[in-house]
């Protein structure tokens, strides 16, 4: 510590050179912070789902209907707890732009399956009492400016109602939830949906089973599917998890996108920062040499040298992730499209480990050469 | 005039000429503005292709009908009876009594991508005999065309390359439906290509949809007739139906995605450039401070200082040209032409494209590297152009 102001003079002797490779330092880890941000978003599913719910969809694609009837079968099975049903209704609200999902679910059970969805104790009670009776996330909520009581219009696009064309609904409840759980979501009662719409009746669009042993669940799921085999609807059930991660990877290898393009702006950075230091210390050569006479051991110089770089590295990208991470907070990234948001405390500690090994790898080169310098060479060069 | 002019000329060539000497800073700066315009090039690329397999599936002098309200064909839904009126309309073409229009059904089948190996929303859709008709541009390029009352099927090009087992001549299982893949066919490298198409009577067997379809796709008789046919249809009672130009349609659909990788895209390479300029104006500075005496010396002769100036921007700038240029090749030599495939949300499927680094994407990664070079000179370039002289030349 006592070689600190030796470092910080080093670092303020050339001013514009440091304060303009902090700024690329900052701006790569913003890049870095930004990239995994939307990685995470693409994914976010897969982070918080439960190792004990199982998602069964019909064997040829989820948008293949099955029977409500199978809610009871799957139920008497050995090793499951409970099971629910959903239904997708899609739906646009005032404007197609406006897009966030819209499903009918049965209250009781829903609730049961997902505590991760936070109602208060009169909301509940709200939703169940009403048919019409809709529960929104928080983030949809605000958006729109719904408050509880407020009657909702919607669209209808798969499922048409009696009459007319729209649904109306009433909001019993705003749901909360921790920084993972998506909050855009908007559900509304099956039954209100079975009675009203034209068609389909008794038709669900997937379950959520909750297995009572994480480790047996991919037996368990093999029982069920078994249950249903050769009916007119066979089934498949996956591990919640397995079954966000197909998802995402529907969408495209968003990870392996994300992680190319941060890999090429750290070798970037790599480069500029060790040409950086490279410059500075070849500038300092004599100064060097003048350490070392006065009785530096190598050892010190080839660690004040990587001090410095690393300093550099970790006040840039300390202050890069900084901003990503408040900025997240404040929830400045939201949309439909993306509906949550998290810089991940895993992304942030790796963002602080690369860091540190940029710091160390910029500084490497030139700090060994600044290990090996001999006095008399040095002295001798201007 | 024409002195100042050739001055300018000569200390700007002295200053390019002499970038090897300033190999490694002068190097970082062009990697560092190569790189950005790679990524800027591939990620724009991407939405380039997307919007391309989109556009190249609509044509104007066709009109799709779907369910008013539907947002999609995957969520619409119309009756046989009504598929029938519809055919009926005027502005249809027509062949011999026989309206060129196929009642559709769109559906998708769980296969794996190969990529991930996890199962992904394939696209199938039923369709009627007249539909190669109505889409005269999709060719057979392998095997033949289904037969209509059976259960084969053919694959577009693009699926066959992205997900498993829709080869030519296999065989698919999935519950109570089985089709065998008889043809290959091509669409431009549309949308259409992402699609497996086979007999509608068959998929709504299948698929329980009684006689129901999703979508009619009708051949005008002319573009312009669109107008009539529209009206016609919207203005019949026993209809409840919305009506669009084909080409509007798919537009409509690839409008998120193009946004969001856009928004993305942008976002990204505006950061990268960022940086890539402090990387160019740290080599830039490097550059004046290496030639102090020399740019000294020269306003000693008489060089006036507008013409140091234009030479230090105008190395900054051919820095941005030399990495621009590279990283624009790299871009197209590593990303033009690659094939992926995505999910569309509006017809919750996938669709198959190639990234597509059109010129337009070039010439504007080529400006953005320009901007990024005379950004990171400009300021150095200043300093240069104002340095005491007496001082400089004592500078080592």
């Amino acid at each position: 510590m006592k070689y600190f102001s030796l470092i910080w003079r080093n670092l303020l002797r050339r001013k514009t050179r440091t304060a303009f490779t902090l700024l690329m330092v900052f701006i790569a880890f913003v890049l870095y912070g930004f990239l995994m941000t939307v990685r995470g978003a693409f994914t976010a599913g897969v982070d918080v789902a439960s190792a004990e719910r199982m998602i069964m969809t019909h064997k040829v694609s989820l948008i293949q209907l099955l029977p409500i009837s199978y809610e009871a079968q799957i139920r008497s099975t050995k090793g499951v707890k409970a099971a629910t049903h959903s239904t997708w209704f899609g739906g646009t609200y005032q404007d197609v732009a406006n897009q966030f999902a819209v499903m009918a679910v049965d209250p009781q059970p829903f609730m049961e399956m997902y505590p991760e969805f936070t109602l208060t104790d009169a909301e509940k009670k709200a939703w169940l009492s009403d048919r019409t009776a809709v529960i929104v996330g928080r983030d949809s909520a605000t958006k729109f400016g719904w408050k509880l009581g407020d009657r909702v219009p919607i669209k209808a696009t798969i499922w048409q109602p009696k009459q007319g064309d729209t649904w109306y609904f009433t909001v019993a409840g705003i749901y909360d939830g921790d920084k993972g759980v998506d909050k855009t979501t908007f559900y509304f009662r099956y039954d209100y949906l079975d009675e009203n719409r034209r068609g389909a009746n008794g038709m669900v669009g997937w379950y959520t089973i909750r297995v009572d042993d994480a480790n047996r669940s991919a037996e368990i799921g093999l029982a069920i599917d078994g249950l249903f085999a050769n009916s007119s609807a066979e089934t498949k059930t996956s591990p919640e998890k397995a079954f966000m991660q197909g998802f995402a990877n529907q969408i495209g290898n968003i990870g392996l996108i994300m992680v190319s393009i941060v890999s090429m702006v750290l070798v970037l950075l790599l480069l500029n920062v060790a040409n950086q230091m490279g410059q500075s210390v070849r500038e300092r050569t004599s100064e060097i040499a003048v350490l070392k006479t006065l009785g530096f051991s190598s050892q010190l110089v080839l660690a004040l040298v990587l001090s410095e770089s690393v300093l550099i590295a970790v006040i840039g990208g300390g202050l890069g992730l900084g901003l990503v991470w408040m900025l997240v907070q404040s929830g400045g990234f939201n949309n439909a499209f993306l509906p949550v948001f998290i810089f991940g405390t895993r992304d942030l500690l790796v963002g602080a480990g690369l860091c540190v090994g940029l710091g160390l790898l910029a500084g490497a080169f030139p700090a060994v050469s600044a290990m090996q310098l001999r006095i008399t060479d040095a002295l001798r060069r201007n | 005039m024409f002195n100042w002019i050739s001055q300018t000329i000569a200390v700007t060539l002295l200053s390019i000429r002499t970038i090897p000497q300033r190999m490694s800073s002068s190097g970082v700066a062009m990697a560092g503005i190569a790189g950005v315009v790679i990524v800027f090039v591939a990620v724009l690329s991407i939405g380039e292709g997307f919007k391309a397999a989109m556009a190249e599936a609509g044509s104007p002098s066709r009109a799709i009908v779907m369910r008013a309200g539907a947002d999609s064909e995957m969520s619409s839904g119309l009756g046989g009876d009504e598929a029938d009126i519809i055919k009926q309309a005027p502005g249809v073409l027509r062949d011999g009594g026989r309206a060129i229009a196929s009642a559709e059904l769109f559906v998708i089948i769980d296969r794996n991508k190969k990529t991930t190996g996890t199962a992904a929303n394939v696209p199938l859709r039923g369709i009627e005999e007249a539909a190669m008709q109505v889409r005269n541009e999709v060719k057979i390029t392998e095997g033949r065309m289904f037969q209509f009352g059976t259960n084969e099927a053919i694959v577009g090009r693009s699926s066959v390359g992205q997900f498993a087992g829709l080869d030519l001549n296999s065989e698919i299982k999935s519950g109570q439906l089985t089709l065998k893949i008889v043809g290959v066919f091509e669409a431009n490298g549309s949308a259409a290509e992402s699609e497996l198409w086979m007999d509608s009577k068959l998929i709504q067997n299948v698929y329980r949809r009684g006689n129901s379809y999703q979508s009619i796709l009708v051949k005008l008789d002319s573009p312009a007739s669109f107008d009539t046919f529209k009206n016609a249809l919207t203005t019949n009672p026993q209809l409840n139906v919305q009506v669009k130009r084909e080409t509007d349609y798919y537009a409509a659909q690839s409008e998120t995605m193009s946004a969001l990788i856009k928004g993305i895209g942008y976002t990204i390479a505006i950061l990268m450039g960022l940086g890539a300029v402090f990387g160019a104006v740290l080599t830039m500075n490097t550059a004046v401070s290496a030639r102090t005496r020399e740019i000294a010396t020269l306003r000693a002769l008489g060089f006036n200082t507008f013409s140091v100036l234009i030479s230090v921007l105008g190395e900054s700038l051919a820095l941005g040209v030399i990495g621009g240029v590279a990283g624009g090749l790299l871009g197209y030599v590593g990303f033009n032409g690659y094939q992926t495939s995505t999910m569309n949300f509006q017809t919750f499927s996938q669709i198959a494209f190639a990234f597509r680094v059109t010129p337009e994407l070039l010439v504007q990664g080529i400006v953005f590297a320009l901007v990024m070079g005379f950004l990171g000179g400009v300021f150095p370039a200043l300093r240069a152009a104002r340095l005491p002289i007496p001082s400089a030349l004592r500078e080592l």
